[in-house]
C-alpha cells in the first residue's frame, strides 16, 4: 500500500502512535513528486525547503506532546492551487502575467489549514485563472491525467486532482467556478466538493467570476473531504459574500444510513449527450442507493440547456472585470510599450493565453454599451430561473444525483480550439455554481478504463446530506481509487 | 443672439473616516508615499472589500443634509477603466441605486434665493495620486489616497451663472462643514468639483452641446473658468461655430480654459453591480438614528441670528457661511458677549487677520473666551477701542487672557477726572496756537488737541472724559 | 451569420486593453461570434417578470467598524512592483 492509500485519519493515527513523522510524509510526498511530476505536471512550484523546515517544527511538537490528537490533519502535507495566494510563496495562477508574482499574505483557506498545523508542499498547476475544462490552457505545462497520461486531468483545478490520484500529496484545495473541483475530480476518480457558495471564505482566491467562485477540498475519500472542508469553512470578516450560518460537524453525517433519502434524478442529465458507459455507471449507483434506503425518482431540471450560454456570458463578464487589474502597473509582468495604453495593451497580450483573452473580450462585449440588456442582465434573470429550478426540487427532494461530467476524460489536445464543444463538458456542474447550491464528484466506477463520477447535489449549506450519501455509498462499493499509473515510465 | 448658460456641477468630497471605504488603512493626509496601503486598496490578486459602516452613515448623514430622499435599497457597481491610479482597474462606485436622491439646496444671489435641485448623492472610493515629472516620459503613482470614502453630489442643471455657482459651492461646503463629514480643504483635496457648462439661444428647450471642465482648484476658478467659457461659447456660436463636446481645463496663469480631450459619444464603462458587495438595506430606524445626528445647519442658523441677536441679513449670513466661525460666535456668546460686538469683531478684525496670514480660525490662539473677555473690557469702559486692538493683537498672535495683558501692560483706561484735567490744561498750555484758532470758529482744532491728550496719555485716557473735559476747560480760557 | 464585426471586436478589445494581431481579431473574432450565437438561445425564454440574480445567497449590510489597522510598509508594496522611483510606482507618462 502507498503512503497515501491510507485515509487522513488512519496517517494522523500512524503520527501520534510514532510509525511514522511529518518529515517522513512530507519526504513521501517530495519523493513521489521527483518520481511522477515530470509526467503528470500537477506541480509549478514545490516549496521543498519550507516544507521540510516546517516539518521538523511539527514533529518537534509531536515529540513534546503539543500535538492535538483530534486535529486529524495535524502534520498532513497538502497541495493548494496556485490561485490562492501564499505569503512568501510565488502565486501565479499559471499565468505568464503573474510569472514573478509574490504575495505578501496568505488566503484565508491557507491561514485556516496552516492553523491545523498542515505543511504545503507546493502550489498546484491550473487552467489559466481557472478558465478551463482541460488544464491544457496553463501558461506553463499542461497536466496529464495519472489513469491515462495521453488523456486530461479536467479543469481548471486539474493539477489539484491529479496531484491526489497519483499520490502526491493526500489532499488538496481547488476552486470550482463552474465545474472546475467536480470534473477533475471525476475525471481523476477522486473525491471533490463545491461547497455552497457563502460556505467557504474566497478571501485569498485569486477571482474568476466571484459570484460563482467557491473553494473547496479534494481528496482519496469522502470521509477525508469532511475532514478538510470542517477546517476550512465557515464566515471569515474578510469576505463580505461569506455566510455567517453555523458549520455543522461533518464527520458526525457519515452514518452509512441513507434510508429514506428522498433522491431526485434529472431526466436532462441521463439523456442524449451523456455517454452510455456514464449513463450506466449513475444507474448502477442510484440503484445502490436504492438497495441502501434511498428513494430515488426521476425529476426535471428544466433551464438546465441554458445554463451554459448563460453562465459564459456571466462568468466572463465578472472576469473580464477582474482580470482588469492585471495591467502591469503595480505588480506582475509589464511590458514596456510606447506609451501608456500600448504598455497595457503589450503586457496583457503577451501576459494572457487564448482562453483568457476570450473570455475578456466576451464579457467585455456583454457588459458594454448598447448589449448590457441583451446579454449581461438577460444571462442574470436566466440565473434567477435555474436558482428557482433547484429550489423547486428541493422542496421535495433531499439531493439531486447525476453524473459530473457527460463523459469520461478525454484525449489531450481533442477539443483545444473549439471552445463550444469544451464548454459543453461542464453542461451538468454549471447550473449548480449559477443556484450556488453544494456538490461533490464522487468515483462511481469506469468506462473504458477511465473514471466516472457521480454528482451529488444538496440544498444550500446542506454538505452535511451529500456527504452522507456519498459516504454511504463510497462504503458500499468499496471503489478502489488508485490509478494503476507508478510513475517512472511513459505509459 | 441672447443665451442662456446652463451649469451643473459635480462636486466630489472626502469623508474623514478613520479608515478607508474597504479595508483599514488611515486615511490621514500627508503620509510619506504609498505607505497608508494594503492589498485590498492596492488591488493585489485574491483580495476583496468590506465596507465600512462610518462611510455609510456619514454618507446618509450628508445627503440627508442636503435634502435628498434615502433609497431604501443600494447596491455598489464597478465602473470599469484603465488608468494607473485606479489599481483594480474598476472603481467601486454606485450606478443607479446611490444613497440619496432628489435633493436641492438654497442659495443667494444679489439678495435673492434660489433652489438648487440635487440629483443625487452617491458613495465610492477615490482613486490614487498621479504626479506627472516635468519633462520626463514618466508619471510616479502614490496610493496613499486610493480607497478614501467619497461622495459624488451631482447637481441638476438648474445653475444659470459663475455667480451662482459660487454660491452654490459655498453653501454646499459650509452643510458638509456642519454635517461634519468633510473637512472640506480644496487644498488637501478633500473637496473638488468639476463643472458643465453650456448655453442655449433664451427659450430653447433643448440643451446646447456641453464643455465639461476640470482642474478648477479654488471656487475663484470654478466661477472664473465657467465666465470664460460662457464668453468662449458664446463667441463660438455667434461667429457660426458648431461646437464640440470637450473637456478642457482651466489654466489659471493663463486665465483661460484649454482644450484636454474632445469626446466622441459617452465613455464606456461597462458598470455592473459588485458581486463582492452585498446589497445595502436602509430600514427606517437607521435613517432615523443618522437624522437624529444632523446639526442645525448653515440657513436655519442664519434665521436664528437674525431673529434672536437682530443680527443684519448680511452679518448673520457672514457668520454662518463657516462653521467654524459660527461655532465661535456661539462659544463667544456663552462666554457673555454681546452680540452685536462680538459679531462685529469676528466679521471685522478677526477675518482681516485671517485673511491676512492665510489662517483658520482653529490655527490661532485667539478663544471665545479671550475674545468675549476683550469686549467685556471695552464695554465696561476698561479699555478703549483703540487700546482694544492691540490687545487683540496678542490675543489672536499669542493667547492668553485680555484681562491679564490689560494689567500687565498697563493700558488700563485712565478715568480719573483730576488726572485728565491736568493733562487737558498741560495741552492747551503748550498750543496756545490751537486755542486761538479754535476761538476764531475753526472747530477742526479740537480735533488736533484731543489727539495730543490723547497722546500724552500713551492712548489710555477715556475719549469721552477727554472731550468733555477740554470743552470745559477751553471754554474757561 | 455574422452578429459581431470585426470593428466591433477590435473596439471590445480597446476597451478590454488587448492587442490583438490581425490573425487574432479573424480567429478569436469568429470564436466570439459563435458564442454569442449560442448566447442568443436565452431570447427563446420570456423574462419580463424575472429579476436578476446577481448576489446568489442572500446576505444584507455587511460592514466593518471604522476601525484603522496596520498598512503594508512601503518596500512591502514596492516590492512587486515593475518600476518605481522615490517611494512610488513609475509609470509611462498619463500626458499624451
Amino acid at each position: 500500500m502507498e503512503p497515501f492509500d491510507y485515509s487522513l485519519k488512519e496517517l494522523s493515527r500512524r503520527l501520534h502512535n510514532g510509525d511514522t513523522t511529518v518529515e517522513e510524509l512530507v519526504r513521501t510526498s517530495l519523493k513521489r513528486i521527483e518520481e511522477v511530476d515530470e509526467q503528470i505536471g500537477a506541480f509549478l512550484h514545490v516549496d521543498r525547503d519550507n516544507a521540510l523546515e516546517r516539518a521538523k517544527e511539527l514533529d518537534q511538537q509531536l515529540k513534546n506532546g503539543e500535538a492535538d490528537a483530534d486535529n486529524v490533519l495535524f502534520g498532513l502535507p497538502m497541495g493548494i492551487k496556485d490561485n490562492m495566494v501564499t505569503k512568501g510563496v510565488r502565486t501565479t495562477c499559471a499565468s505568464k502575467i503573474l510569472d514573478n508574482f509574490v504575495p505578501v499574505h496568505d488566503a484565508t483557506v491557507v491561514e485556516k489549514l496552516y492553523d491545523a498545523s498542515t505543511v504545503m508542499i507546493g502550489k498546484l498547476n491550473m487552467d489559466e485563472f481557472a478558465m478551463g475544462s482541460s488544464n491544457e490552457n496553463s501558461g506553463y505545462k499542461i497536466v496529464r491525467n495519472p489513469w491515462h497520461l495521453g488523456h486530461v486531468p479536467g479543469g481548471s483545478s486539474g493539477g489539484s486532482a491529479a496531484a491526489v490520484a497519483a499520490g502526491e500529496v493526500p489532499f488538496s484545495l481547488g476552486s470550482d467556478t463552474g465545474g472546475s473541483i467536480r470534473e477533475p475530480a471525476a475525471y481523476c476518480g477522486v473525491v471533490g466538493l463545491k461547497p455552497t457558495y457563502g460556505r467557504v471564505s474566497r478571501f485569498g482566491l485569486v477571482a474568476f467570476a466571484s459570484s460563482l467562485d467557491q473553494i473547496g477540498p479534494i481528496t482519496r475519500s469522502v470521509e477525508d473531504n469532511a475532514y478538510v472542508l470542517q477546517q476550512i469553512a465557515g464566515h471569515d470578516p474578510r469576505d463580505s459574500t461569506s455566510v455567517g450560518k453555523e458549520v455543522p460537524n461533518y464527520l458526525e453525517a457519515l452514518t452509512g444510513d441513507v434510508k429514506g433519502l428522498r433522491i431526485g434524478v434529472p431526466k436532462n442529465y441521463m439523456g442524449e449527450g451523456v455517454s452510455k458507459g456514464v449513463r450506466d455507471r449513475v444507474w448502477e449507483a442510484l440503484e445502490v442507493l436504492k438497495e441502501l434506503g434511498a428513494k430515488v425518482e426521476e425529476v426535471n431540471l428544466p433551464h438546465t440547456k441554458y445554463g451554459m450560454t448563460a453562465y459564459y456570458v456571466l462568468a466572463s463578464s465578472e472576469a473580464s472585470s477582474n482580470l482588469a487589474r492585471f495591467d502591469g502597473i503595480r505588480y506582475g509582468i509589464r511590458s514596456e510599450g510606447e506609451n501608456l495604453i500600448e504598455t497595457y495593451k503589450q503586457s496583457r497580450e503577451e501576459g494572457f493565453g487564448d482562453e483568457v483573452k476570450r473570455r475578456i473580450l466576451l464579457g467585455t462585449f456583454a457588459l458594454s454599451a448598447g448589449f448590457y440588456d441583451a446579454y449581461y442582465l438577460k444571462a442574470q434573470k436566466v440565473r434567477t430561473l435555474i436558482k428557482q429550478d433547484f429550489e423547486d426540487l428541493f422542496l421535495n427532494y433531499d439531493l439531486i444525483i447525476g453524473p459530473t461530467s457527460p463523459t469520461t476524460a478525454f484525449q489531450i489536445g481533442e477539443n483545444v480550439d473549439d471552445p463550444l464543444t469544451m464548454y459543453a463538458n461542464d453542461v451538468m456542474t454549471i447550473p449548480i455554481n449559477m443556484a450556488g447550491v453544494p456538490a461533490i464528484s464522487v468515483p462511481c466506477g469506469l468506462s473504458d478504463g477511465m473514471p466516472v463520477g457521480l454528482q451529488i447535489i444538496g440544498r444550500h449549506f446542506d454538505e452535511a446530506t451529500i456527504y452522507r450519501a456519498a459516504h454511504a455509498y463510497e462504503q458500499a462499493v468499496n471503489f478502489k481509487h488508485a490509478p494503476q499509473f507508478k510513475g517512472g515510465a511513459h505509459a | 443672439m441672447s443665451y442662456e448658460t446652463i451649469i451643473g456641477l459635480e462636486v466630489h468630497v472626502e469623508l474623514k473616516t478613520e479608515s478607508k471605504i474597504f479595508c483599514g488603512c488611515s486615511t490621514e493626509f500627508g503620509a510619506p508615499p504609498n505607505t497608508q496601503t494594503c492589498p485590498i486598496c492596492l488591488g493585489h490578486p485574491g483580495v476583496l472589500p468590506v465596507l465600512n459602516k462610518r462611510a455609510v452613515d456619514y454618507a446618509m448623514k450628508a445627503a440627508m443634509a442636503i435634502n435628498c430622499e434615502i433609497n431604501d435599497m443600494c447596491v455598489f457597481d464597478r465602473k470599469n477603466y484603465f488608468y494607473p491610479d485606479n489599481p483594480k482597474a474598476y472603481q467601486i462606485s454606485q450606478l443607479d441605486y446611490p444613497i440619496g436622491e432628489n435633493g436641492w439646496i438654497d442659495i443667494e444671489v444679489n439678495g435673492e434665493t434660489k433652489r438648487i435641485g440635487i440629483t443625487r448623492l452617491h458613495l465610492e472610493e477615490d482613486a490614487g495620486k498621479l504626479t506627472h515629472v516635468d519633462g520626463e516620459n514618466y508619471s510616479l503613482v502614490d496610493y496613499n489616497r486610493v480607497g478614501t470614502p467619497l461622495v459624488e453630489i451631482v447637481s441638476e442643471p438648474d445653475i444659470r451663472t459663475p455667480e451662482e455657482a459660487y454660491a452654490y459651492l459655498e453653501k454646499l461646503k459650509a452643510i458638509m462643514q456642519y454635517t461634519e463629514v468633510s473637512d472640506c480643504k480644496m487644498e488637501e483635496g478633500s473637496l473638488r468639483c468639476d463643472a458643465n457648462i453650456s448655453i442655449r439661444p433664451k427659450g430653447q428647450k433643448e440643451f446646447g452641446t456641453k464643455t465639461e471642465l476640470k482642474n478648477l482648484n479654488s471656487f475663484a476658478h470654478v466661477q472664473k473658468g465657467l465666465a470664460y467659457e460662457e464668453t468662449r461659447q458664446r463667441e463660438a456660436v455667434d461667429n457660426g461655430e458648431t461646437l464640440r463636446q470637450e473637456t478642457r481645463r482651466w489654466d489659471d496663469a493663463q486665465k483661460q480654459t484649454l482644450l484636454m480631450r474632445t469626446k466622441e459619444g459617452s465613455d464606456d464603462y461597462r458598470y455592473f453591480p459588485d458581486p463582492d458587495l452585498e446589497n445595502l438595506y436602509i430600514e427606517e430606524e437607521w435613517k432615523e438614528e443618522i437624522r437624529a445626528t444632523i446639526p442645525e445647519l448653515p440657513d436655519a442658523r442664519k434665521k436664528r441670528y437674525i431673529k434672536k441677536y437682530e443680527l443684519p441679513e448680511y452679518d448673520a449670513g457672514v457668520l454662518t457661511q463657516q462653521k467654524a466661525m459660527s461655532d465661535f460666535f456661539e462659544a463667544g456668546l456663552e462666554e457673555g458677549a454681546p452680540a452685536k460686538p462680538l459679531s462685529n469683531w469676528l466679521m471685522g478684525e478677526v477675518n482681516a487677520y485671517l485673511n491676512q496670514e492665510g489662517k483658520d480660525l482653529q490655527d490661532v490662539p485667539l478663544t471665545p473666551k479671550s475674545l468675549a473677555g476683550m469686549i467685556q473690557l471695552i464695554e465696561e469702559g476698561t479699555i478703549s477701542s483703540k487700546i482694544a486692538k492691540k490687545v487683540f493683537k496678542e490675543l489672536i498672535e499669542k493667547g492668553g487672557d485680555a484681562k491679564q495683558i490689560v494689567e500687565d501692560k498697563g493700558l488700563v483706561q485712565i478715568s480719573d477726572e483730576g488726572a485728565i484735567r491736568s493733562m487737558v490744561n498741560d495741552a492747551l498750555d503748550q498750543n496756545a496756537q490751537s486755542v486761538e484758532d479754535y476761538k476764531n470758529g475753526k472747530g477742526k482744532a479740537i480735533g488736533f488737541l484731543v489727539g495730543q491728550v490723547m497722546k500724552a496719555s500713551k492712548g489710555k485716557a477715556n475719549p469721552q472724559l477727554v472731550n468733555s473735559l477740554l470743552q470745559e476747560e477751553i471754554d474757561k480760557r | 451569420m455574422e452578429r459581431i464585426s470585426k470593428e466591433q471586436v477590435r473596439h471590445v478589445a480597446d476597451l478590454a486593453r488587448l492587442q490583438l494581431q490581425e490573425e487574432e481579431v479573424e480567429h478569436l473574432g469568429s470564436q466570439l461570434d459563435d458564442i454569442i450565437s449560442a448566447a442568443e438561445r436565452l431570447n427563446e425564454l420570456d423574462t419580463v417578470n424575472i429579476k436578476p440574480t446577481s448576489h446568489v445567497v442572500d446576505v444584507r449590510n455587511v460592514m466593518r467598524e471604522d476601525e484603522v489597522k496596520p498598512s503594508l510598509s512601503q518596500e512591502d508594496v514596492l516590492k512587486n512592483a515593475p518600476a518605481q522611483q522615490d517611494g512610488q510606482i513609475k509609470v509611462p507618462s498619463v500626458l499624451e
